[in-house]
């Protein structure tokens, strides 16, 4: 190893991280009952995944500012910020895993499983005593069991949408070369851009799921197609939910005055989040809506 | 020679000439709510792990004593069946996994020269998730309807269509656990990989290091598949999904595809290290280096990429087309070949070594012996059409309860006595730790050899009830059980003895002992190497 040694920072005892672990264990047990308690009508089990949210937002406000005033003020070192790019990309590598699970359910429904319940292969008797009526397809829109829906087409909004992403993806490496280059102005005007083009894409989608539901009766329990359509896309919005918010504390830090040109890891974190989760969606408008 | 004193003063002289102190260690239980610090957070891992190891124990004595006779005598099917579920994710999560992120976290700082783990604020919050995580699981046995009844690896439509309405809370504790391995493992990796002390070039790693970071990354890729998957059981059971129902066009086999998908992984996560952790004793106790140190670190990448084509190897039965029957079951048996490899590097090294048989090497030894009684059932298993006789028998029990018990666990033993003067400051007790192993060493096989024949026989696994003339073996491997839960009481014992005192441990205890740690004094220093030492 060529480089110079720099010491290490280790820093000294934290209460956020524990403050996060109650916060996590309130949000299981406050999911996992109101889940259960979902027929009910309601019940103790939202309370307290609201209270494990509100403290988990009140933690990661706390941990991050503690990281933001701990590198505003000097400390880091460029082996820190090596380990900070390092994890997240394999934080990254995990979320691609995540979503590969379900693209992997998807393909498998496709290609094997809505085949086989059509007598495809070796499965003529499958075929003949399960449902002798069905007749496989893609997008299943007539479901073993008799249901039916729609499928969602690719024009329209999931196009506009595809443009949408692709665009913001652009804006978003524009603000980062401003950055390097010390273009405040510039920086700041494609940020705000980028986060534009976020919300609008989240508005579309919210404007695609109310018509899926009232229009077409594609809704999340309509057999394999709904399940995979709506929790990919599900999964995949709430990413860019996510990556909203993270543009928007990055713009406030910009207003701020924070990052330099060679020193301004949580916003290439951001932006890389931010391409990854365009990533998916392209993986998505490919096999989900156009195929 | 200079005495034990004399050389752990010489370590300590000179660590005190290299690092500026702070001699700061909180007191009291925020030290330990509160740590950043790896050793502080590797010892509460190893307690948890210990813990839950007899928490899980204590279920499997429960399963022995309902299955010393036959017929139903103490526990009605439907807890019996809570029993062996929660026994196994108590293990595999609870157990076997924080065991080894314990060691990863007292040992892989020290080993490289790193000051910390690399991020170690996150690392307090991958440890302290996961208490609540168990907490979460071990309640949802006292609901209504009890508490997860479908196996360890909750096939669908056990755990959707018929599963009691505790599953939402399984589903989130398995979604705590996945966070904080996931959390642990980047922090392995970029600890790995960027904390190295500057000599240290990857080819001169220990392997216990070399394993870790490639259990690592196959943690980053599997325990999200497995967080998906436990969605998909979730949304099936709860929002009207049919990702396993074939009524709205999914297949109940899928499940089993992503499950395995990460389960086979899974389950090297749970052997690697132990891959490592041998191959660091066994060189000290011979006396020699290792044999075939860079074909070990390429065996163990082959393992790995392997485990990623192998899953449905647990399937065979399931349905499956030819090709995949034929393709599953030729990369699975391609598997023996690194092992092969590593269980020969073993053998090579000792071979004329100046022995001797301190209790982590007679660990070390079992577990090569043992672990390779499990490899080669694991054979066995994987050939497709013996399988169809074996699938669900008692066979697949004794398999991979040789491979986790005499295996990771006998391991994880042989790594606790190999370190725990460097941990403690003490050298344990040598009459009880002997005790511990022989007394595991016998039972350990009085409970799972037996067990291999029942299987043969055709007693089938998960079952609370069987027939008559399996009733003499299981009494044997009952009373092999039960023995084999007391003996781990003894280690116990010998731990509370070194960490309350004991001869004063050398910095080097083992005479043959090679790695960082070893030049830092015993106990290790609340902070070690915050400048880089020199590499040989």
């Amino acid at each position: 190893m060529s480089q110079q040694y720099q010491k290490y920072y280790v820093p000294a005892q934290s209460g956020w991280p524990i403050i996060g672990a109650v916060a996590l264990f309130l949000i299981a047990v406050g999911a996992g009952t109101a889940v259960q308690q979902m027929n009910q009508g309601g019940g103790y089990g939202q309370w307290l995944l609201l209270a494990g949210a509100t403290l988990l937002i009140i933690m990661l406000i706390g941990w991050f500012g503690n990281v933001i005033h701990e590198s505003m003020t000097g400390l880091y070192s460029e082996q820190m910020d090596r380990s900070f790019r390092q994890g997240m990309s394999w934080f990254i590598f995990s979320e691609v895993m995540f979503f590969a699970a379900f693209f992997g359910a998807l393909f498998y429904a496709r290609m094997l499983a809505v085949p086989w319940l059509g007598g495809a292969d070796n499965n003529e008797m499958t075929h003949a005593l399960l449902w002798p009526e069905f007749s496989a397809h893609w997008p299943l829109v007539s479901m073993p069991d008799g249901g039916e829906t729609q499928a969602m087409g690719w024009h329209g909004l999931p196009l506009y949408n595809t443009i949408i992403l692709l665009i913001s993806s652009v804006t978003l490496h524009l603000a980062h070369v401003s950055l390097e280059q010390g273009k405040r102005t510039a920086l700041t005007a494609w940020l705000f851009l980028t986060i534009v083009l976020g919300i609008a894409f989240l508005f579309l989608q919210v404007e695609e799921y109310v018509h899926a539901y009232v229009e077409m009766g594609l809704t999340l329990d309509a057999g394999i197609y709904g399940n995979t359509f709506f929790l990919l896309t599900g999964f995949h919005g709430m990413h860019v939910t996510l990556g909203t918010i993270i543009l928007i504390v990055l713009f406030g830090r910009v207003l701020k005055g924070h990052f330099t040109g060679d020193q301004h890891f949580a916003f290439m974190a951001g932006s890389w989040y931010w391409h990854f989760v365009d990533v998916v969606w392209l993986c998505l408008f490919v096999f989900v809506y156009v195929i | 020679m200079t005495s034990m004193t004399e050389q752990n003063d010489i370590a300590a002289q000179q660590h005190d000439e290299t690092n500026e102190h702070h001699h700061y260690a909180p007191k009291g239980i925020m030290r330990w709510l509160l740590t950043t610090n790896h050793k502080d957070i590797g010892t509460l891992y190893l307690i948890f792990a210990f813990t839950m190891f007899l928490v899980g124990g204590a279920m499997a004595m429960v399963i022995r004593a309902e299955l010393f006779q036959p017929g139903l005598q103490l526990v009605d099917p439907n807890f019996f069946n809570q029993m062996t579920t929660v026994h196994g994710l108590i293990m595999v999560f609870g157990a076997v996994m924080p065991a080894f992120t314990g060691l990863a976290n007292w040992m892989i700082p020290m080993m490289i020269g790193a000051p910390d783990m690399a991020l170690p604020r996150m690392n307090n919050w991958s440890f302290w998730i996961l208490p609540f995580a168990f907490a979460i699981l071990l309640g949802s046995l006292f609901m209504e309807g009890g508490g997860p009844a479908f196996g360890w690896t909750f096939y669908a439509p056990l755990s959707t269509t018929y599963s009691s309405d505790s599953t939402a809370l399984f589903v989130f504790s398995v979604h705590i656990m996945g966070i904080s391995s996931i959390m642990g493992a980047i922090n392995v990796i970029v600890t790995i990989v960027n904390l190295r002390a500057p000599d240290m070039s990857w080819m001169k790693l220990p392997l216990f290091v070399w394993t870790w970071l490639i259990t690592a990354f196959l943690l980053i890729a599997v325990m999200p598949v497995l967080a998906g998957v436990v969605t998909m059981v979730l949304t099936d059971k709860y929002f009207g999904t049919s990702f396993f129902d074939a009524a709205g066009g999914g297949d109940p086999v899928m499940f089993q595809h992503i499950f395995w998908f990460f389960g086979h992984p899974e389950v090297y996560i749970m052997i690697l290290p132990s891959f490592g952790i041998v191959s660091a004793i066994i060189p000290a106790f011979a006396r020699k280096p290792l044999f075939g140190y860079a074909s070990m670190v390429y065996a163990t990448a082959s393992i790995a990429g392997l485990s990623f084509i192998v899953w449905a190897h647990h399937m065979f039965t399931t349905g499956m087309p030819l090709f995949g029957e034929l393709f599953f079951m030729y990369c699975t048996m391609l598997i023996a070949v690194p092992t092969g490899v590593k269980v020969f590097n073993w053998v090579a090294t000792m071979w004329r070594g100046a022995m001797t048989f301190e209790v982590p090497m007679l660990f070390a030894l079992a577990f090569v012996v043992l672990f390779t009684i499990g490899g080669f059932s694991g054979l066995m298993l994987a050939i497709t059409p013996v399988d169809f006789q074996y699938h669900d028998t008692y066979f697949v029990v004794a398999h991979f309860h040789y491979v986790l018990v005499t295996g990771a666990i006998f391991s994880i033993y042989a790594a606790a006595y190999y370190w725990l003067p460097k941990w403690t400051g003490h050298m344990f007790n040598e009459f009880w730790a002997k005790m511990h192993f022989w007394c595991s060493l016998v039972s350990v096989n009085v409970l799972f050899f037996p067990m291999h024949f029942l299987g043969l026989a055709g007693m089938p696994r998960r079952i609370p009830d069987y027939a008559l003339q399996f009733a003499d073996v299981n009494q044997i491997v009952s009373i092999g059980g039960f023995a084999f839960g007391l003996s781990q009481l003894l280690f116990v014992v010998v731990v509370v003895k070194a960490a309350r005192g004991g001869e004063k441990a050398a910095a080097k205890p083992w005479e043959g002992a090679e790695g960082l740690e070893w030049t830092v004094p015993s106990p290790a220093p609340y902070h070690t190497f915050e400048t880089p030492p020199a590499v040989k």
